[in-house]
């Protein structure tokens, strides 16, 4: 790729004059420096009231950067990726880099400058990458310009490097500090060019962390610790059963209860106990007599949803085609060897370690939301909604995220606490969740079940490929508006025709299907979303076809890979470095798996061994990834060992059964999360190709799972395909 | 009414003795770098150091405390962050969210208490928090870097 050339638009220069006419940029600074935040890491650290140079900028007169941030952190390194990406065209000294978040208050004020809030979908650079990086160099034009200005030069004879800016002729030089604020009143530039990525210098590397100082010391404030003036504590109990209501409650039962300040039904299917602590709130909510009006799901069971699902996998009602070319039935027909199974995988909660939380203070004309979020704006759209207030008067400020995992891309939590701080008027009221409440009340990684059938030909060749998926829509419930004729395209991730999640292999026929089936359950997106089955279903099946066809399976899938480089670069990656083909270990066993999606290239080979006990043991996964552009490797190597312990507590333990219309996991105990006992080895190979820029955070979960799955069948010869493995015997028949 | 010896000083607290530890050091005592995650005692976001061995404090209640007791919060682990578990981690970039991360760093700073060079059985099972993120690898690998960092110290 070679140098971009971007235009900046006149709209964007009007917004950014009369904001500053208005003294806008003062207003930028959010309104808590000084108080409970002034300890917390992405906190402005900014009280001072010099200009900003643009929206994604400010520079103090210290020459200390301050870089906006939109999207979230929540742990997968994207504040200092966007940090890396603005700094690499700015131009400025990356040891005096630090950031803060916009609220999405003033984005929508400024017509959208910062884009979009959302963080998911491994969206966070790739999303934004070129606008920030035009923000960084519309920033240094100014900034020379401002230089060259002061100078009376022509700005073609002066540069930037490291916050300092040259005038080449004569040499004199000056810091971005002391011309920050007369760069604050020049018009950007018409055009800027961007970078070619050889030239880039920040870009690509394994800079450290930018929020990691805080986290070592207790100083991070999340928000579960936040803490303001007057500030009341509320503890939640909704109706466990999926759209149960609230029916009643005994207020007068714990109103004398230490600290209890007021009893208040939530919505309509929630009660909230507000004391001046949280654990006084939760010890009266423990002790308040609720009843419930279970409602019409009262005896929804995982039996029957099971059946459901099972009626799925060969009805024809409200089936749709995610991919179908060739002739399918004829193939499978014709074939001289068919192979067929169905895969099942469950329920499962994000378990974030930090559980729900958000804070609230309504008045009559005011109500401003302190919390972590995935995404700013629908954030502040709930907030709205629940304060019956213009959305000129709501605003949220986004905190750190303790693990998100697309779990705080729902607001069911500001819904709860804008509509209790709203009986509270004038008082700010921080709701935290209990543990036993995340678990009964999250956005579930939908169920789905798999029936898979393959077609061999005489030479062991995949003819034909029918995959029939049966479960639950995510976009059906989250938003209807979303689906495609009816259909829920997110539901074939990794095997639609082209795209960011299109299926690697080339089969001559292949169909694939899914049978909408939404038990009252609701959805959401799960780290990896809809890849984490697909890549198992896919991935695994292949391997039983490799079998039947008395094929390698690295050969059998470097043959489907033949019109797809990049995912065949990938998986030779990880054989070569595991040393597919050489014996292994004694008692070690390999698995493999590929696949594309967030339109990065990822491929995993695992280790297994299985004692005679039936133990399993996952020793070492070695895993490939092609991101396009690599921001910055060392975090790269985080996400993908990071991601594993997430698909890989997916495979071995994580289940969400329903009972009498709820879910029957409480807690860590039977919602168990791997240990570092259990971590494998792993071993990361980033090898980006360049030219495209594809997502970090998720894809590699999908790989873990399918690669030690594969592995088990050659240490055991049996295949599990039904998450997760939990109890099931690996050693018996 | 509790007596507390936390981080050096004795502290007179009201408050109902049922109450765990947890939620005086957060609460009462705005030391919030001691986390709630499971409040069962299964996850060590709580950990804290009583009498130098690392506790859940969300099982702890403050009735079974007295002043004889020296707690320490992750916040009075160093005085600048500069107690090798943190150093090491630093290094190694390991936080990742970072909620976990107080108990993590004070699970493994009790075990480098009482064994100096532990190896990977030994943090295998000393070391038995939950990380969602999945900061594992370097959990372990920044463990040995502050056993290194500790042993230089010395020589
Ligand atoms: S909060 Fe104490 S162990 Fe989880
Ligand atoms: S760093 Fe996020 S839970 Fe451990």
């Amino acid at each position: 790729m070679d140098k971009e050339r971007i235009n900046v638009s006149r709209r964007e220069f009007l917004i950014h004059s009369t904001a500053l006419g208005a003294g806008f940029s003062l207003g930028l600074y959010l309104p808590f420096s000084g108080n409970a935040f002034a300890a917390g890491g992405v906190a402005p650290t900014v009280s001072s009231s010099v200009p900003e140079v643009n929206a994604w900028v400010v520079i103090e007169p210290d020459d200390t950067v301050v870089i906006r941030i939109a999207r979230s952190e929540m742990g997968q390194g994207t504040l200092t990726g966007l940090a890396q990406l603005v700094a690499e065209e700015l131009e400025c000294d990356w040891a005096k880099v630090t950031t803060e978040y916009p609220t999405p208050g003033q984005n929508l004020d400024r017509d959208n400058i910062w884009g979009s809030f959302l963080t998911g979908g491994s969206r966070g650079i790739r999303g934004s990458q070129q606008y920030v990086r035009k923000g960084g160099a519309v920033a240094r034009q100014m900034l020379i310009e401002a230089a060259a200005e002061k100078w009376k030069v022509p700005m073609a004879e002066c540069h930037a490097v490291n916050s300092v800016i040259t005038h080449r002729p004569s040499g004199r030089s000056t810091t971005y500090g002391k011309v920050a604020a007369a760069a604050a009143t020049m018009f950007p530039p018409d055009q800027v060019e961007l970078k070619d990525p050889k030239d880039w210098k920040l870009i690509g590397q394994p800079v450290k962390r930018l929020d990691t100082v805080d986290k070592l010391n207790g100083k991070q404030v999340y928000g579960a610790d936040l803490k303001l003036e007057g500030m009341l504590n509320a503890a939640i109990k909704a109706c466990p059963v999926f759209g149960g209501k609230l029916k009643s409650f005994d207020a007068a039962k714990v109103n004398n209860m230490p600290g209890v300040r007021k009893v208040v039904a939530v919505q309509d299917n929630a009660v909230a106990v507000v004391a001046e602590t949280w654990w006084q709130a939760k010890t009266a909510l423990d002790a308040l007599p609720i009843t419930w009006d279970n409602g019409p799901n009262a005896t929804l069971s995982s039996a029957s949803i099971e059946k459901m699902l099972e009626a799925g996998l060969t009805s024809k009602q409200n089936v749709f085609v995610g991919n179908q070319h060739g002739d399918v039935n004829k193939a499978l027909q014709g074939a001289v060897k068919t192979v067929e199974a169905t895969y099942g995988y469950p329920y499962q909660n994000h378990a974030c370690m930090e559980p729900m939380n958000a804070t609230a203070r309504w008045t009559r004309d005011r109500c401003e939301v302190w919390c972590p979020t995935q995404n700013g704006t629908a954030a502040l759209q709930a907030a709205v909604a629940a304060a019956d207030l213009p959305i000129s008067q709501c605003d949220v400020y986004k905190l750190l995220i303790g693990g998100g995992f697309g779990r705080r891309g729902f607001h069911d939590f500001v819904t709860q606490v804008v509509t209790i701080a709203k009986q509270l008027p004038g008082t700010p009221i921080k709701l935290l969740w209990t543990r036993e409440e995340d678990m009964a009340h999250g956005y579930y990684h939908p169920i789905t079940k798999c029936k898979l059938v393959g077609g061999l030909d005489a030479s062991g060749n995949l003819t034909g490929l029918h995959v029939r998926i049966s479960g639950q829509s995510i976009l059906a419930a989250v938003n209807p508006k979303w689906l495609s004729n009816g259909a829920d395209m997110i539901t074939f991730q990794g095997l639609l025709p082209e795209g960011e999640h299109a299926i690697s292999y080339t089969v001559p026929n292949l169909l694939v299907e899914h049978a909408m089936r939404n038990p009252p359950v609701p959805p959401g997106f799960w780290r990896g979303v809809n890849i984490n089955q697909n890549a198992i279903y896919l991935e695994c099946f292949i391997d039983e076809l490799a079998h039947a066809a008395g094929k390698d399976a690295l050969e059998f899938r470097r043959k489907l890979l033949a019109d797809q480089p990049k995912s065949l670069a990938v998986l030779n990656a990880v054989a070569k470095k595991a040393g597919w083909g050489k014996p292994a270990a004694k008692g070690v066993y390999r698995g493999l798996s590929v696949c594309k999606t967030f339109d990065s290239y990822v491929a995993a080979c695992a280790e297994v061994s299985v004692d005679a006990k039936g133990k399993l043991r996952i020793r070492r996964i070695v895993a490939a990834t092609d991101p396009g552009y690599a921001v910055n490797p060392q975090q790269i190597e985080a996400q993908v060992e990071g991601s594993f312990v997430f698909g890989l507590s997916a495979l071995l333990y994580d289940e969400c059964t329903l009972k009498d219309g709820a879910v029957e996991q409480t807690n860590f105990h039977n919602y168990p999360s791997m240990l570092i006992a259990e971590m494998p080895k792993v071993e990361v190979i980033v090898m980006p190709s360049g030219g495209f820029w594809g997502g970090i955070g998720e894809p590699t979960i999908a790989v873990a799972a399918p690669a030690v799955l594969n592995a088990i069948f050659a240490a055991t010869g049996k295949r599990i395909r039904q998450l997760p493995i939990k109890d099931t015997a690996l050693r018996s028949a | 009414m509790a007596k507390l010896n936390i981080n050096g000083k004795h502290i007179d607290i009201e408050v109902d003795g049922a109450t765990p530890l947890l939620w005086v050091l957060r609460e009462q005592l705005g030391l919030t770098g001691t986390k709630y995650s499971c409040g069962i005692g299964l996850c060590g976001a709580c950990t804290v150091h009583i009498d130098g061995k690392a506790v859940r404090s969300c099982l702890v209640p403050v009735s079974t405390l007295s002043a004889s007791k020296a707690i320490v919060t992750i916040e009075a682990l160093s005085a600048d962050n500069n107690h090798p578990i943190q150093q090491a981690w630093k290094t190694l970039d390991v936080p990742q969210c970072g909620y976990c991360q107080s108990g993590m760093i004070m699970a493994a700073a009790a075990l480098l208490k009482t064994n100096a060079q532990p190896s990977d059985a030994d943090i295998d099972a000393n070391i038995t928090n939950i990380c969602r993120c999945g900061t594992f690898n370097r959990v372990r690998r920044g463990i040995h870097l502050a056993a290194d960092i500790n042993k230089r110290g010395r020589s």
